[in-house]
């Protein structure tokens, strides 16, 4: 059972390891809590490595494991991890003694681990789901061999949020265009308001600011073939997504280099900046309910007409079977169950936040942002998942996150950031 | 003179007086009598178990990453291990706009520690070993920062940083649109504003170091100049500094230490973005995590440890011949 063997031994299979040599040794069976092997062959239980370590998200999937316990008679045993280390680990996670069915995200990053093998095809479960999903979400669960392998269960979209009494008081209108857009921003300055807020010290949220100009201007294809790595980055569409974004750049809120996307919130919760783009997420850092009712969005301004607005960045999680599941048909009825509507209905009693991947879940229970939520993403030709889910993970954080602080800190350096992000690029992409 | 004596020392060991030859071989029978077979078996565990752990966990490693630098991998399964040669490093050297300005600011950070916190830390233990009043309390409060851990030091920090709401930004009044001081992501400023953290909590960590080697200083030494008329400047110049060699090397040695595993402090203040940069933030950030970009990261690895080997062989040969001429 010690991995010693096994590639890099990595800290958490050398532990494991010592841990097993304890359990051994002393003969007290210290890691029963997350041995992930045990207990797991009987065809009564179903593993599931769950990176929702934050409470809200972990209620509302308890209360669907225990529905569908009480459907089927299978339980889940759930083996939570903190939501970071759960996705820095994976790796060796994955290629250690994984549960049968664990958390994951739709897209390329799902599809990395299908094409390594590190996960198992579900076309079975979608033979019998594929009706309550609409066909965007059909493409973020196929791998690069058009088999199934990920079952998404919420959603949420990436659009800019503003406060609807702000917009009514100064007169404002929502803007459809880009030109609009910088009106606005010119308008919102002059009228002593912080026109765009912004905060990028997690690295991240500029990502998801190059994302909207991009599939705007350039298109969901470019978009997705430049994630990919086909597209060049030093392609002049590229360096036109940049110039865009320098002339918005003025009207973000100064010192953004060491703000969180928190304290960033917080000025359109003061009613101090006018706007944000920001993942739907943002709603959670308004506590009084009365500023939360407030809270509206619509969808980033349209760009280039060949495109409009057909684009929506709508990060989906989900659930992936683990490349050897021990208990395959628990594991096909629990996806199954994931994949219909009362199990998406059901998680989002507890966790608001989020909408329903599916289209037939019911609207029902939905808030106005919520239903506004839904409708946008069920309307959107395409969808995208964020840069660091759309590209290989290890080009997005270890060139693109310094890459894109290094434009919003000099964006007249463009060219030769480019031609620099595309040679890294090239090297990372060759490399597997 | 005395080079003569220490090159013809050994010539006169290596030639074997004729003499004691057979009282060597009577000196083992005798070691052997002494240790039953459970010693040996006990020995043999004591120097056997740590052996292996060192070797496997020190060795095989640092020669394993070594040989990793050569190679992409991405860290799932050995056959997707691809041997590339000088690549990681011609890359490195090349093309990541992030390596020179961590080599740079690993050197910053050396620099900055030995010239300001250190001397610094030497005055608050001169100070303290004058036994003055509330000496332990003083002692406490500074030898702090050292006791608590890096992260939590990183994340008060950066409290007291944050560009709206932080202590400082608060106080001067410089969290309002257009007189913004961003400490934490301005590159111009952010190594500064970090490097004051470490500053802070190295001061104390010199301090104490420095007030163990003061406690060994004979104090007839000071009685003595103290009786040649020597001020307090002059006696600490000329008689207790130079007693003092032993820890200053002590100092220079965990100074370069510390300057080169800079990490937590820097990780948690802002994960090293722009500005910040350090060799350790780099291998981290293309080892660990998803990237994975195992044999990229160790290459950096390795030149941290070309930079550690540089400085610590040199210091290694100095000690070795000072202990061969003693």
């Amino acid at each position: 059972m010690p991995d010693f063997s096994l590639p890099a031994a990595s800290r958490r299979s050398v532990l494991r390891g010592i841990g097993g040599a304890a359990v051994l040794g002393a003969g007290i069976p210290l890691l029963s809590a997350c041995g992930s092997s045990t207990g797991s062959s009987d065809s009564k239980t179903v593993t599931l490595g769950s990176n929702a370590s934050d409470a809200v998200p972990k209620k509302a999937f308890a209360s669907v494991y225990a529905d569908f316990k009480k459907t089927s008679g299978v339980t889940v045993k759930v083996n939570t991890k903190d939501h970071n280390t759960f996705q820095e680990q994976i790796n060796s996670y994955l290629q250690g003694t994984p549960d049968d069915v664990f958390n994951w995200f739709a897209g390329y990053r799902m599809q990395f681990f299908a094409a390594k093998k590190l996960a198992t095809p579900i076309d079975d479960v979608w033979a019998k789901i594929g009706d309550n999903f609409p066909d965007a979400m059909k493409k973020l669960s196929k791998g690069e061999d058009g088999k199934y392998y990920f079952v998404p269960l919420t959603t949420y979209p990436w659009a800019i949020f503003y406060r609807k009494s702000v917009f009514t008081a100064k007169g404002y209108t929502v803007p459809t265009t880009w030109d609009q857009l910088v009106a606005l921003c010119k308008q919102m300055k002059k009228d002593g308001l912080v026109p765009i807020a912004f905060g990028d010290k997690d690295q991240w949220p500029a990502m998801g600011t190059f994302d909207q100009i991009n599939f705007r201007l350039n298109g969901y294809d470019f978009h997705k073939a430049l994630m990919a790595g086909t597209e060049s980055w030093t392609d002049p569409k590229v360096k036109a997504v940049f110039d865009h974004w320098s002339e918005l750049l003025p009207y973000h809120q100064e010192g953004f280099m060491g703000r969180t996307w928190q304290d960033a919130a917080q000025g359109i919760v003061s009613k101090k900046s006018g706007m944000y783009l920001l993942g739907s997420f943002v709603a959670q850092q308004f506590t009084n309910k009365a500023d939360l009712d407030d809270l509206d969005f619509f969808a980033f301004p349209e760009i280039n007409s060949a495109y409009g607005q057909d684009t929506v960045e709508a990060p989906t999680d989900g659930f992936m079977v683990s490349k050897a599941p021990k208990n395959h048909d628990g594991v096909v009825k629990l996806m199954e169950y994931l994949g219909s509507p009362a199990a998406e209905e059901l998680y989002l009693k507890t966790d608001p936040s989020v909408v329903a991947a599916s289209s037939k879940a019911s609207t029902a229970a939905y808030s106005p942002l919520q239903k506004k939520a839904f409708d946008m993403i069920g309307a959107a030709k395409s969808l995208t998942q964020f840069m660091d889910r759309d590209s290989r993970p290890d080009f997005t954080s270890t060139v693109m996150q310094p890459g894109l602080q290094k434009f919003l800190q000099n964006p007249k350096g463009v060219d030769s950031l480019l031609s620099s992000i595309e040679r890294q690029k090239k090297t990372i992409f060759a490399s597997s | 003179m005395i080079s003569e004596t220490t090159t013809t020392s050994p010539e006169a060991e290596a030639v074997p007086p004729p003499g004691p030859a057979p009282a060597k071989k009577r000196v083992p029978k005798g070691a052997k009598r002494l240790l039953t077979r459970r010693d040996r078996i006990t020995l043999a565990f004591m120097a056997g178990v740590p052996t292996v752990l060192h070797v496997a966990l020190v060795w095989v490693t640092a020669l394993a990453s070594i040989a990793l630098a050569f190679t992409s991998w991405d860290g799932i399964g050995f056959d997707s291990i691809k041997w590339v040669g000088l690549d990681n490093f011609k890359q490195l050297f090349s093309d990541n706009p992030q390596f020179w300005p961590a080599l740079e600011h690993n050197v910053i950070w050396f620099v900055v520690l030995i010239v300001l916190p250190t001397p610094f830390g030497l005055f608050l233990a001169v100070q303290l070993d004058k036994n003055i009043r509330f000496s332990r309390v003083y002692q406490t409060a500074f030898f702090l920062p050292v006791v608590m851990s890096l992260a939590v030091t990183g994340f008060v920090w950066q409290l007291i940083y944050n560009p709206d709401t932080g202590l400082i930004n608060s106080l001067i009044g410089a969290n309002k649109p257009g007189h913004y001081i961003d400490w934490i992501g301005d590159p111009k400023l952010n190594l500064w504003a970090v490097l004051i953290a470490a500053s802070w909590r190295h001061a104390g960590y010199m301090m104490i170091l420095y007030l163990a080697g003061l406690k060994g200083v004979d104090p007839s030494l000071r009685e003595a100049s103290a009786l040649d008329g020597a001020n307090e400047w002059q006696t600490f110049k000329n008689v207790i500094f130079p007693t003092l060699r032993p820890t200053n090397t002590v100092v220079l040695v965990v100074t370069i230490i510390e300057s080169l595993r800079a990490f937590d402090l820097v990780f948690v203040f802002n994960k090293g973005a722009q500005g910040t940069e350090l060799l350790s933030i780099l291998i981290t950030n293309n080892i660990i995590g998803e990237s994975s970009r195992i044999g990229y990261g160790s290459a950096i690895a390795v030149v941290l440890l070309v930079i550690s080997l540089a400085v610590i062989i040199p210091y290694l040969i100095a000690t070795f011949r000072k202990e061969r001429r003693a």
